[in-house]
């Protein structure tokens, strides 16, 4: 079954870890829990593949995380606190499996986070029909009936 | 009785613990983060609190995919600090409040908040680094904690709204505690920030400082936020600023900005962090008439009803 379409699809090269991805994935975020213990990280790390047959997964998500394909990960339902568990296991920060889903290297993904990281303009949104923030100047909203109704039916309820 | 006599907020960066634990804070890149809680730590040390509930989010740590609580109390006597992968962080075991905790929990599920309560629970960075940030790194923490965990992980998390609502639940429930206690109330995580997917590194310090100014300001502009614009602008995980707005419930309406702090980057996320305080300090003291005597009476009819239900 095809994935649902959902609004934060919009967001460009974002996998926001929702419900379904959570029930695909729940193979690969436990084996990645299972990385919190030094006894697993070494049975992992002398046999990845035969290691990874304790967990269900499917070919696809056993190949991503064999292949340490991060981005493909969180596509099959990987979390990012889970799969950094993965990253510890390689001996790798946050910041550099950051750098790595982001294709750069190491050295330019630390100058770009110096330089105020990365902008969120042309960032916002794939079909470039996203408003502006609210809360910055000048900015609409992004919901505009969704957000007065709400805030109406709050003023009543508060 | 009991009161919150103000609110902070703060990051909690993984990185910032490490760069702790690893004793790199005189570091040029991390002395600029840290000189921003100097003053902040003077302050907490007047402040001086008896209890600080602190809401945090659990990163994989006590809770992996087998359970999700949307909102977990720590109602325990203690909180170990967990093994996040490369052993626990070098910091005390957090002391709990299980008396008021519980009472927090009993008044705040009458109030329609179904909390999942935790008599067992370890802590991971999202709670113990802005402890180092206001605390130091004492031998012992200097006040008892009462942990209040939020999912942020999976989606979607609570509304701002309703974690609004949480906090003004939990401001009611403490000031319906009998011990005279002074509560700092905490609110962690964000700003801005993705670390996941080819969108990571993600900053938006507009979206920050509005968020800032309005935290102080106008905060129910910001419990109207969609889930969505929180994504887009501020970040995949900058979402988990949602959990500001529970401190901000939890305090007045109206409240004085002591402190603000704000820089970038740490590691991969902006550092914002903010000192808001109730204008209503003096112990005991309530307002003689108005909107708030109104409230109180209606909490002491809320009370009558409560006993009831218990006692049935």
């Amino acid at each position: 079954m095809a994935r649902k379409a959902q609004d934060y699809d919009d967001i460009p090269g974002t996998f926001v870890f929702d419900a379904e991805r959570s029930r695909e994935g729940y193979g690969i975020n436990m084996f990645c829990m299972s990385l919190m213990k030094d006894d697993n990280r070494k049975a992992f790390k002398a046999n990845e593949a035969e290691y990874l047959k304790k967990f269900p997964l499917t070919p696809a998500q056993a190949d991503a995380i064999l292949k340490r394909d991060y981005n493909r990960m969180l596509e099959l339902g990987g979390n990012i606190y889970f799969t950094a568990k993965l990253g510890a296991t390689d001996g790798h920060s946050f910041r550099h499996l950051a750098a790595v889903m982001t294709g750069s290297t190491q050295d330019d993904y630390a100058k770009m986070m110096l330089d105020g990281g990365r902008s969120v303009e042309g960032n916002r949104s794939k079909s470039g029909k996203a408003a502006r923030s609210t809360l910055v100047a000048g900015g609409k909203t992004s919901h505009p009936k969704t957000s007065k109704a709400k805030s109406k039916a709050r003023s009543k309820r508060g | 009785m009991a009161r919150i006599v103000a609110g902070v907020a703060s990051s909690h960066v993984p990185a910032i613990g490490a760069a702790i634990d690893n004793k790199q804070t005189e570091e040029p890149y991390w002395k600029r983060v840290f000189s921003g809680f100097e003053k902040s730590k003077e302050w907490m040390k007047e402040a001086k609190p008896d209890v600080a509930i602190i809401v945090y989010n659990d990163h994989a740590s006590a809770f992996s995919v087998e359970i999700v609580p949307t909102f977990a109390l720590g109602c325990a006597a203690e909180f170990p600090p967990a093994d996040e992968g490369w052993g626990p962080r070098p910091v005390p075991t957090v002391q709990g409040h299980p008396e008021l905790a519980s009472h927090i929990a009993q008044s705040v599920i009458l109030d329609e908040f179904d909390l999942t309560i935790c008599n067992k629970m370890e802590v991971d960075h999202g709670l113990t680094v802005p402890m180092n940030l206001l605390f130091g790194s004492p031998e012992e923490w200097p006040c008892p904690v009462i942990p209040l965990a939020v999912n942020v992980v999976l989606y979607p998390p609570p509304t701002g709204h309703r974690c609004y609502m949480l906090g003004k639940a939990i401001r009611k429930a403490v000031e319906s505690y009998p011990e005279d206690l002074k509560v700092v109330i905490f609110g962690t995580g964000g700003m801005s920030h993705q670390i996941s997917g080819p969108r990571a590194g993600l900053i938006n310090s507009k979206f920050d400082k509005a968020f800032l100014d309005n935290l102080s300001k106008d905060p129910k502009k910001l419990t109207r936020i969609p889930h969505l614009e929180f994504m887009r602008e501020a970040g995949a995980e900058g979402i988990e600023m949602v959990m500001w707005l529970i401190m901000r419930g939890a305090l007045d309406d109206k409240v004085d900005e002591v402190y603000r702090f704000y820089t970038v980057p740490a590691s991969n996320t902006a550092v914002g962090h903010i000192i808001l305080e109730n204008r209503r300090k003096a112990a005991g003291k309530r307002p003689a008439a108005g909107k708030l005597a109104g409230k109180t009476k209606r909490a002491a009819a809320r009370k009558t009803i409560d006993i009831r239900r218990g006692g049935r």
